[in-house]
């Protein structure tokens, strides 16, 4: 199985040149290792329901010195909370992320091979894809898995990153959403995708300013996924009790940064101290302009 | 029994190889790998700054090399696409600089022996280790043979009078901008008489820096080496 070991007769497709692309490395030289791959070694037509576990719902909020992507700790199989602490926001290089909603599993492999394979090609040509390029990488990545994507094991990401070739901060975040087909599309200023996607859609919406600081650009984040909690059984809000709060990253032109659980731990308290107030949270105003871009 | 037109004998063959592929190497710019005090630096003296003599394999990885270009290019690449394998299949943390080293020694020897000749070639694989006791250095050249190096390692034209200058005033411990200063003195060597300098844009420096999160490689641009030599 592993060739490695027998260095000296590595196969041609160590060296094969002009190929920069970590995947199609893999589908030349080890296909089997390809997420979506799995579904081959089923007899032809079975179609089997599996039941695995689920992420739920991810963020995404464009600011004037970047994006914010942040994304609930819930995973669900059916009725049962699978795992209640599972983080779904990944740094995928210096200057992009990705959020993964679908079935948990495969998104994480994915990601994986994502990440690699923008490391790959950085140290292959020695200079970094443009953010278009990636978000493009990341279409191919998805239209692989649609056979299982029609097993019901969807990945449906949400892809965010600050594009250098911009030079305008406040343009320079942005957004791309996919569909299991690998459909890709911009979003502008937010989105949302998961489960609960409609409810912190619709929390967006109203939140929403052409103004946003980073710090504005967390709590919306973080406002808009305890709506999300609040409506759908499949995201979870922030858990207080043991101390699990959202994964919330940014990326601006100084990279990509996680924020620390206590940076989030107090925003996350904060707006859970107004909820209590205001179970529906903060109130648009109903005759206004506000700037917002939607 | 006869011996066939044109015998020659294994021996003779080797050397003629060995020969072929030392003063192939020779005719290249020196390249340098050295601890210092946050892991290991390279110089090379390289006025491309597109086509890299040192570059990132992986982590903790990093490749240096002298010679023909396409050659090492091709043992940079097919090392990338090992470590990434490796990588993706088992850990990051299973990748390592010895499992390297001993594929390209597998792959260097099988080319000495069998292929019409011999890849141009000396490279050096480095690694760095969470304490500089980690720190590792594996010189490989064009037939095969692996060195596990203490301290440095200098590759290519002139070397021997480099790596003297080197030694002389190397130490584990060198914080980056000293470590810096010897190398490019070193790397100054006269060769022939000449004397010469070399300043920051006919040079190529990199770290592995274990203070760095994750990917331990940097890129040194010109402007920062300048800063560091003045």
């Amino acid at each position: 199985m592993d060739r490695l070991a027998d260095g000296g007769n590595l196969p041609s497709a160590f060296f094969a040149p002009g190929s920069s692309s970590f995947a199609d490395f893999l589908a030349q030289h080890r296909p089997d290792l390809l997420p979506g791959r799995r579904l081959e070694a089923l007899p032809s037509g079975v179609t089997p329901h599996i039941e695995a576990p689920h992420g739920t719902t991810i963020v995404s909020v464009a600011h004037q010195t970047g994006v914010v992507l942040a994304g609930d700790r819930r995973a669900t199989m059916g009725n049962i909370i699978a795992q209640r602490d599972i983080e779904k926001v990944f740094q995928t290089d210096e200057y992009s992320g990705v959020g993964i909603a679908g079935t948990a599993g495969i998104a994480v492999e994915l990601v994986r091979l994502f990440q690699v394979e923008l490391e790959h090609y950085e140290k292959i040509e020695g200079t970094t894809l443009s953010l278009e390029g990636k978000a493009n990488r990341l279409t191919l990545l998805i239209r692989n898995n649609l056979p299982m994507a029609m097993q019901g094991l969807a990945v449906v990401p949400l892809f965010a990153g600050y594009d250098l070739d911009i030079d305008d901060p406040t343009k320079a975040g942005r957004i791309f959403s996919y569909d299991v087909t690998g459909g890709r599309y911009e979003e502008h200023s937010f989105f949302s995708v998961g489960s609960g996607s409609v409810f912190a859609r619709g929390a967006l919406k109203k939140l929403y300013r052409d103004d946003f600081t980073e710090h504005d650009a967390v709590v919306a984040c973080i406002q808009a996924l305890y709506d999300a909690a609040d409506d759908d059984s499949a995201t979870g809000g922030p858990d207080l009790t043991r101390r699990i709060f959202p994964v919330v990253a940014t990326i601006t032109l100084d990279g990509f940064r996680k924020l620390a659980e206590d940076e989030i731990a107090t925003i996350t308290q904060n707006v859970v101290d107004a909820r209590m107030q205001n179970p529906g949270g903060p109130i648009a105003p109903l005759n206004s302009n506000g700037g917002s871009a939607r | 029994m006869s011996m066939p037109f044109g015998y020659v004998s294994p021996e003779q063959v080797m050397k003629d190889r060995a020969d072929y592929a030392r003063k192939g190497i020779a005719r290249g710019r020196a390249v340098l790998a050295m601890t210092y005090e946050n892991g290991i630096l390279f110089v090379a003296e390289n006025p491309s700054s597109a086509l890299h003599k040192i570059s990132e394999i992986y982590d903790r990885i990093g490749f240096a090399a002298v010679g023909k270009y396409n050659e090492f290019e091709n043992l940079r690449q097919a090392g990338v696409r090992m470590a990434d394998l490796r990588g993706y299949s088992y850990d990051r943390s299973d990748v390592t600089g010895r499992m390297l080293a001993n594929t390209y020694a597998q792959i260097l020897g099988t080319i000495f022996t069998t292929e019409s000749k011999p890849y141009e070639v000396e490279i050096t694989v480095a690694e760095v280790g969470e304490t500089p006791d980690g720190d590792q250095l594996y010189r490989l050249t064009y037939d095969g043979s692996v060195a596990d190096e203490e301290g440095f390692v200098v590759m290519g034209g002139n070397a021997d009078a480099i790596g003297a200058r080197v030694k002389d005033g190397h130490q584990h411990a060198m914080a980056l901008d000293a470590g810096l200063r010897l190398a490019v003195q070193a790397l100054s060597t006269p060769e022939n008489g000449e004397s010469r300098t070399l300043n920051a844009e006919q040079l190529e420096v990199a770290v592995l820096d274990r203070t760095r999160p994750r990917r331990k490689f940097r890129r040194f641009p010109d402007a920062q080496v300048e800063q560091l030599l003045a």
